[in-house]
């Protein structure tokens, strides 16, 4: 076996490993910004008043999936969580938990992943830390990212801001990413398989600050999916969904694996969608401007807010009206 | 997709509709009310997806049958694999088994307490498993239908060949015709017509529901899970009824033959045969399932490890029996949405994404405020 291609112990450990593991890995990749020289911290200049500042850990299974992997969604959950808060995504922290027997070379591609969409996101990996636990105690890599972002001025976002007769937007199709991870990690090999929708919204943030109070809400369909964001936002309230199942985008793949499985793509995860609630007034507005632009292209009016106190219902293809639940627990394949 | 979309289409559906109201509106007139069970788990969850129950006439009501093969498992098969998985054997299960209740505990319970349970998705994962731990046991949980059974039992099949010993099967197969047959004999329960399941039928035929319409005047009709399928379906029943008809209609004829698959009929004979078996909620009905044939026993867990399955515990105050039987609509039964969940199942018609229960609580739109005896 060849051991210098794997990551050790000893390159956690602090000494000649760990530097060189730093010089060779990050420092090429990351090394030009404030982490030359390699501070402890970053030390950056305000970019405004107000900041917006989130955190989220990955922990993806498997690490490569058709159309990305654990570095770009890094990236790209960070990115699109300070984004759907109003903020303009700049500096990100990059912290690796990295597993005795991890190949280099897999490293390399998840950190040029990393780099890469940083670089298209506009954001600076600031800082960073790099950890290695024994074989046995991780699942090959964990990363965590932090991010800080610039409040943009004009929007009043908040979900008691959504009122009847608001339109729910979203840029794109429903559940690739999780279709996607899921098709790989039970290795269904597809010649046409689903992809995952792993990437940026913060563009389609930008374009609509102009509208400022017509915006009321944003929030990126992640674990759960639409179902779970819908739901969370009725719960309690006087105000409920209708959405049209006629109208749902859904990539080909993606529908023909949720069918083959049983699963609702209304429940499966995105990583590159927003969905965004706003007045019907600027709705066809919103849609023609993201639908000019990278990620927006397949951006439609996903239902209406109604008056159906705290429930999310959609008009199937038959005529027949149903409830869309949250999803419950771990998502299961049909049996039969 | 398009072939799926064929059997989606709204303006057919719509067609359909109107037929089906006309059609209740005669019936209404002769004072006719019409219950039709769904019997198969995969027509439940469609009926509820589609929003099939809000389109169909106030005297057509549609009872959910017995056909989730999770369901119908017993706490007692679920107390057997959990001891199993004490004894240090990999537990190998399709997903929707992990939150059954067993007398005391589940399969989630047993994998949080350090039970090595995993859940595949195809039944030739046992193989891997097995040949990946050479070491260790492997216990497939075995349940299922007629669809189900011969994928699974192939497990036997591969693990011959390759010559891997340390696999093997605890097994609950369930057969839907006398499970039907057991309905129709309970004179408590008032069934007029069947919509039969799309996929069992197509392995054991349409010609295995004939002995229903002729001997009980009970119409059956074989329809797919497609909303075209079941609304064509339900409105070929009411034909029927109109003209006072019973008779096996197969409107599944994309895939299903009068008789069946013969090859998944072979292959079932040649490892399994019949047994009695316990139905969650309805009890022992004989000949019911499939159990493997003597010459597999090295296969069959329970004679394998010498550990026999015991009829377990329910939970007092579960009437998922009753509602397994068509007997009472999930809403009626006192714990239902209050207890019983689908993310704290008391009875196994919650717990599976097939369940009746499950299929109520997710879906449901009109039924909720309504009472439930049928």
């Amino acid at each position: 076996m060849n051991t210098d291609r794997l990551v050790q112990l000893a390159h956690g450990g602090g000494g000649r490993l760990t530097r060189e593991l730093i010089e060779r890995e990050i420092v090429p990749r990351f090394g030009n910004g404030p982490l030359s020289g390699l501070p402890d911290g970053a030390t950056l200049p305000s970019p405004g008043d107000r900041l917006v500042f989130t955190t989220d850990s990955f922990v993806v299974h498997p690490l490569e999936f058709p159309g990305g992997n654990i570095g770009h969604l890094a990236v790209h959950g960070t990115v699109n969580d300070l984004s759907v808060c109003g903020g303009e995504p700049k500096w990100l922290s990059l912290a690796l938990i990295i597993e005795e027997g991890f190949a280099f070379s897999v490293l390399a591609r998840i950190l040029d992943s990393v780099r890469e969409a940083a670089d298209a996101c506009g954001v600076t990996v600031a800082t960073g830390d790099t950890k290695v636990v024994a074989r046995g105690q991780g699942d090959g890599i964990y990363i965590n990212t932090a991010g800080i972002g610039l409040a943009l001025t004009g929007f009043v976002l908040g979900q008691e801001r959504i009122c009847e007769g608001d339109c729910v937007l979203i840029n794109g199709t429903l559940g690739d990413h999780g279709m996607a991870v899921m098709s790989a990690r039970q290795n269904m090999d597809f010649v046409k398989g689903p992809v995952s929708d792993t990437g940026s919204v913060q563009r389609l943030v930008a374009a609509v600050h102009e509208f400022g109070a017509e915006v009321r809400f944003m929030r990126d369909p992640t674990r759960g999916g639409v179902a779970a964001v819908l739901n969370e936002i009725v719960e309690g309230r006087e105000i409920g969904i209708l959405l049209k199942e006629r109208d749902l985008p859904l990539a080909p793949a993606t529908r023909a694996v949720a069918e083959m499985l049983g699963i609702d793509p209304l429940h499966a995860a995105s990583e590159g969608r927003l969905i965004l609630f706003c007045s019907r007034e600027v709705a066809p507005a919103i849609l023609k401007r993201w639908q000019a632009l990278p990620n927006g292209e397949g951006a439609v009016c996903l239902g209406t807010v109604t008056r159906d106190k705290g429930r999310v219902v959609m008009e199937t293809v038959t005529g027949g009206r149903r409830l869309v639940d949250v999803p419950r627990g771990e998502l299961l394949p049909r049996i039969c | 997709m398009n072939y799926i979309d064929a059997f989606r289409d709204p303006a057919v559906a719509k067609q359909f509709v109107r037929l089906i109201a006309e059609q209740g509106r005669a019936l209404a007139d002769q004072g006719r009310r019409v219950h039709i069970m769904e019997v198969c788990g995969s027509h439940t969850m469609a009926i509820g997806r589609y929003g099939i129950r809000e389109l169909l006439p106030e005297n057509v009501e549609l009872i959910s049958g017995p056909g989730c093969p999770v369901c119908v498992t017993d706490p007692g098969y679920i107390d057997a694999a959990i001891a199993l998985a004490g004894k240090g054997a990999i537990l190998a299960t399709f997903g929707d088994m992990i939150r059954v209740p067993g007398s005391t505990s589940n399969l989630t319970q047993c994998r949080v307490s350090g039970g090595d349970v995993r859940v595949c998705y195809s039944p030739s994962a046992a193989i891997e498993i097995a040949q990946s731990h050479s070491d260790r046991e492997i216990v497939f949980l075995a349940i299922g239908f007629e669809t189900t059974i011969v994928p699974v039992v192939s497990i036997v099949d591969e693990a011959i060949r390759a010559g891997v010993r340390n696999v093997s099967l605890l097994t609950a197969f369930k057969l839907v015709p006398p499970a039907l047959h057991a309905l129709l004999a309970d004179t408590e329960i008032k069934i007029d017509a069947y919509l039969c399941p799309a996929h069992v039928s197509a392995i054991i035929g349409s010609q295995a529901y004939e002995p229903f319409a002729a001997d009980y005047h009970v119409p059956c009709v074989v329809a797919g899970f497609e909303p075209l399928d079941i609304l064509y379906g339900v409105n070929g029943i009411l034909a029927q009824m109109l003209k006072n008809e019973a008779r096996v209609e197969n409107q599944y004829a994309r895939v299903v033959r009068r008789a069946g698959n013969p090859k998944a009929q072979a292959r079932m004979a040649q490892y399994l045969e019949p047994v009695d078996a316990v139905w969650r909620g309805i009890g022992v009905i004989p000949s019911s399932g499939l159990g493997l044939r003597p010459e597999f026993a090295g296969y069959d867990a329970e004679k394998k490890f010498g550990m026999p399955v015991h009829i377990g515990q329910q939970h007092a105050g579960c009437r998922c029996g009753d509602v397994i039987k068509g007997k009472l609509r999930p809403i009626a039964c006192p714990l239902f949405s209050s207890v019983c969940t689908p993310d704290n199942p008391i009875g196994p018609c919650m717990v599976s994404a097939e369940g009746t229960c499950a299929a109520y609580f997710k879906y449901a739109l009109r039924d909720v405020q309504q009472g439930g005896e049928t």
